[in-house]
């Protein structure tokens, strides 16, 4: 059985950790924008941690589940509601046959995901479910999701007697990720090969100044608008490969960070890079949001992530007991 | 030799600040190698034409109890000290055809007026060569090719088109390339080529790898829709 997709979004997709190994042929790794989120909302339906989930920006698809479902969102709060209630983020949440997700505000955030469990029944391309859009290829279609859209899923189980003829069942348990994101706005990077170009002034700009991210943002890239930064040199550099986090200054003295969708290779000064535990922070600041920039050492954002990680292995094993034990108290398998 | 980070779960082997040929064979002689060798972690191998990125999974690395960049640092250094000497490479001779006609090649009028030459000898210049690809990226399987004999050399378009149809052949500098999906660019457009550079359905998706030699052979519209079929 599947679920169906009444009501197109913006810009929804399947994603996942991303498609890596392809690199070097120009396949970008895509992948989920904020991992702390989609790992949370597969841990909360007792998915593997990158399994695919579905990436929903507002005005977000709305879902038809023509068979019950154990879901769970994390992320942005577009205030979900399953036919009139309203569920909350960061719970499990037991779904009826013919019920209808849909979402009506924006509360918080830019990006919120879907995990359902046991996942989705589409098959890899080049090892990922990622959607690719430039390749067409990969996740459903290799495109954003569209009106009548099938997506068939691996779940059978029969949730009948959870649901008692309800609409949905939240479960009583929450993921508390709130740690995980910044409550600051000052995202954290460790200098790029091309920092040392930048004059003084523009030095002191940057570590100092606040800058916004433009509407001209995407999956692809975070433009940011602010000071001017200027470089001492300015000798044209040889393409070579960039990441997720990469902060390019482009020629009109204004930053790009390379967010999920990058180009594989690139040749504008990198003047820093945002250490992997911030990028999830970053990719739920809706437009127009200020940020200031601080720098730290390669070993601190390596610990960093490394203790991002532990939180979330800690997170999982309670929840996947809470739900096992849950489900087999009623005999679901 | 320098290695420097490009992120907490990646570094760069910048070989120098040239494009030479002996460099790139250098840099792709290391991506052998390491694709080879196989470093706990590794999840992306990217050549370029005078450096190497490697991308790794920071978390398996710290599992070991190593510093991940301290860790894929030291190991690509080793290799390099046991290896010395670039590998002996086997590189493929590729050759793709290309069609010139007009409704193609947007810019070859152009391109022939301000060098001074005929259409027919941009051709011939254009097609005596064979090229190197340096590198794949920009676009899924987009190779970059070089170089372009100088009398050729052209810089990108000041505006860049908004649509460039797959299989078009381009210059930019010293470069020439072709556009694998339909993209917007800059490059100058001289051609056209039947084949499908990039096809997501095959196993092996992208048409080119760093290493090719590349020869064009010029085909008439006819051929070129033949060969489309």
């Amino acid at each position: 059985m599947s679920t169906k997709i009444i009501k197109q979004g913006i810009a929804d997709s399947i994603q996942d950790a991303g498609r890596f190994g392809y690199q070097h042929l120009g396949i970008n790794p895509n992948g989920v924008m904020d991992s702390i989120a989609a790992q949370t909302a597969n841990i909360l339906v007792g998915n593997i941690i990158h399994d695919a989930v579905i990436e929903l920006h507002f005005p977000a698809s709305a879902f038809l589940f023509q068979q019950q479902s154990i879901i769970a969102i994390s992320g942005a709060d577009f205030t979900a509601m399953i036919n009139n209630v309203i569920i909350p983020i960061n719970m499990p949440v037991i779904v009826q046959k013919n019920s209808v997700l849909r979402f009506s505000k924006i509360k918080e955030g830019a990006r919120a995901y879907l995990a359902i469990r046991k996942g989705f029944n589409i098959s890899q391309w080049l090892h990922s479910y990622s959607t690719n859009t430039k390749a067409n290829a990969g996740g459903h279609l290799g495109r954003y999701l569209h009106k009548s859209d099938e997506l068939q899923l691996n779940d059978t189980s029969n949730y009948s007697t959870l649901l008692n003829n309800h609409d949905c069942i939240i479960l009583n348990w929450k993921a508390d990720i709130k740690d995980l994101y910044l409550q600051n706005h000052t995202i954290r990077m460790i200098k790029g090969n091309e920092y040392d170009r930048l004059n003084e002034s523009s030095k002191k700009i940057l570590a100092s100044s606040s800058f916004v991210i433009s509407t001209q943002s995407d999956r692809m890239g975070y433009r940011m608008k602010g000071e001017k930064l200027i470089l001492n040199n300015v000798q044209q550099l040889i393409s070579t490969a960039v990441t997720k986090g990469t902060i390019q200054l482009l020629p009109d003295g204004q930053m790009i960070i390379l967010m999920a969708d990058h180009q594989t290779t690139g040749g504008y000064p990198r003047i820093g890079h945002v250490i992997s535990t911030d990028i999830s922070s970053l990719a739920q600041y809706p437009f127009n949001t200020a940020i200031h920039f601080t720098f730290i050492e390669q070993h601190e954002a390596e610990d960093l992530f490394f203790k991002q990680y532990q939180y979330l292995q800690q997170l999982q094993n309670a929840c996947t007991f809470r739900l096992q034990e849950y489900l087999l108290q009623h005999g679901i398998d | 030799m320098n290695i420097y980070a490009i992120g907490d779960n990646a570094l760069t082997i910048s070989f120098s600040n040239i494009i030479d040929e002996k460099i790139n064979k250098q840099v792709l002689s290391l991506f052998d190698l390491l694709t080879q060798q196989k470093i706990i972690g590794v999840k992306d191998i990217i050549p370029s034409y005078n450096s190497l990125s490697v991308v790794y999974d920071l978390i398996e690395i710290k599992k070991q109890h190593h510093r991940p960049f301290n860790f894929i640092k030291q190991q690509i250094e080793q290799l390099i000290k046991d290896y010395p000497v670039p590998l002996e490479n086997n590189y493929r001779n590729i050759t793709i055809p290309v069609c010139y006609d007009t409704s193609f090649a947007l810019d070859i009028i152009e391109l022939a007026e301000q060098k001074n030459i005929s259409v027919d000898e941009l051709i011939h210049l254009y097609t005596k060569k064979t090229y190197r690809v340096y590198m794949i990226g920009f676009l899924p399987g987009f190779a970059y090719m070089g170089k372009v004999d100088e009398r050729l050399a052209t810089p990108r378009r000041k505006s860049p088109r908004i649509n460039i149809a797959a299989g078009s052949v381009g210059i930019a500098g010293e470069q020439t390339g072709i556009y694998p999906l339909a993209s917007p660019g800059g490059w100058n457009i001289i051609g056209r080529t039947p084949i499908k550079m990039f096809d997501a359905k095959k196993e092996q998706p992208a048409f080119l790898q760093a290493g090719d030699e590349v020869q064009f052979i010029p085909i008439s519209l006819e051929e070129f829709n033949q060969q489309l079929l």
